[in-house]
């Protein structure tokens, strides 16, 4: 085993043993609150999966989501899904701001973050650390649980 | 090999619907063109199930047909529409004996049968994939009006994902469109629907 991958494994030990059952499924860090973090189970690695959330900026400046990653995913972007004359397509979103007092939904049929090169299937119960990086605010990690592959909404 | 086959299917599914069939999808939500472009709906179709069988749309008949279009490397949309299809089909209880729904893959590169088995066993035991080569995927399209296009995208798991209708067809048990439902149509609804009509 190289360097890397050794590095790679003790970072995905680490992040789901810390990530233990029974944690609040709300993280408040400055002014933003990022509220039930959730996924569906994938089928295998072969196939993106798809986190949601929602965040609320509580602070007076607009804040910007500029990144996502995952040590569970290889290339984690934040996705808009739009339907126009009932055709869906789905593409990268860019920095996604939040303005003073808003919340923005990470949602089905709307935003997601997207998981590519899944580096190992993600099973319903299971739960992976997701850091998101804010312009302002920085970087925080979430712990989001894994809910069954039809899943569309976080159970509670 | 794949790039060149997918650009060929792509430009086979455009011909094939024609620039009547993007001109009926491009305004079916807007104005009357919605009416005829729904009412030209005629599903035919020779495609290979998830269990490897070859079936045709005459398979189905003497069933209501709940029927998607998407693909599996799709992380939103499809498992969101798929779940509510499960849904629907246990909210219907002993009933969901006389309705079949049907995932039909538009990304048949990707989706091989072995794929759409495993995929759709996730949802519902009753669901059944269909893929099949291109142009065969293109035709089953082209006679639900379902519209869907490569999008190259380079940072897409192998570079390109599909955009696609989103609706969800209702067929009677003689295999005639019935209506669709819109993305995100309550399961509830759907049920309701149904249980009015089985
Ligand atoms: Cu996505």
């Amino acid at each position: 085993m190289n360097t890397a991958s050794k590095a790679l494994s003790i970072a995905l030990l680490a992040g789901f043993f810390f990530a233990g059952p029974g944690k609040a499924e709300s993280t408040q860090f400055g002014d933003l609150k990022v509220e039930t973090p959730w996924a569906r189970a994938s089928i295998g690695t072969a196939r993106p999966a798809a986190a949601y959330m929602t965040i609320r900026n509580g602070g007076s400046a607009t804040d910007q989501l500029v990144g996502v990653e995952s040590p569970v995913s290889g290339m984690a972007e934040i996705h808009k899904v739009k339907t126009k004359d009932g055709v869906v397509s789905m593409s990268p979103a860019g920095p996604l701001p939040i303005g003073p007092g808003e919340t923005v939904a990470l949602a089905p049929g709307g935003l997601h973050v997207m998981l590519m090169k899944l580096r190992q299937p993600l099973e319903k119960g299971a739960r992976f650390p997701l850091t998101l990086t804010f312009e302002r605010a920085g970087k925080v990690t979430v712990d989001v649980p894994i809910h069954g592959v039809g899943a569309i909404a976080p159970e509670k | 090999m794949t790039k060149l086959r997918i650009l060929l299917w792509v430009v086979a599914a455009l011909a094939g619907m024609g620039f009547l069939g993007l001109y009926a999808w491009k305004t079916s939500f807007q104005d009357d063109a919605r009416q005829s472009a729904l009412a030209a709906i005629r599903p035919d179709y020779t495609l290979t199930a998830h269990t490897g069988e070859t079936v045709t749309e005459r398979n189905y008949l003497g069933k209501w047909q709940l029927v998607f279009f998407g693909f599996t490397h799709c992380p939103d949309i499809c498992p969101t529409t798929l779940a509510e299809v499960a849904t629907v089909m246990d909210g219907l209880g002993e009933a969901a004996r006389n309705v079949q729904p049907l995932f039909i893959s538009i990304d048949p590169e990707r989706d091989r049968p072995a794929a759409m088995a495993e995929y759709v066993a996730a949802f519902h035991p009753a669901l059944i994939g269909l893929t099949g080569e291109p142009e065969a995927v293109a035709e089953a399209a082209q006679s639900f009006y379902a519209y869907y296009e490569m999008q190259p995208q380079s940072d897409a798991p192998d570079g390109y994902t599909m955009s696609h209708s989103s609706a969800l067809y209702l067929l009677d048990p003689n295999g005639r469109f019935v209506h669709l439902f819109s993305y995100g149509t309550p399961a509830a609804e759907i049920v309701e629907d149904l249980k009015e009509k089985l």
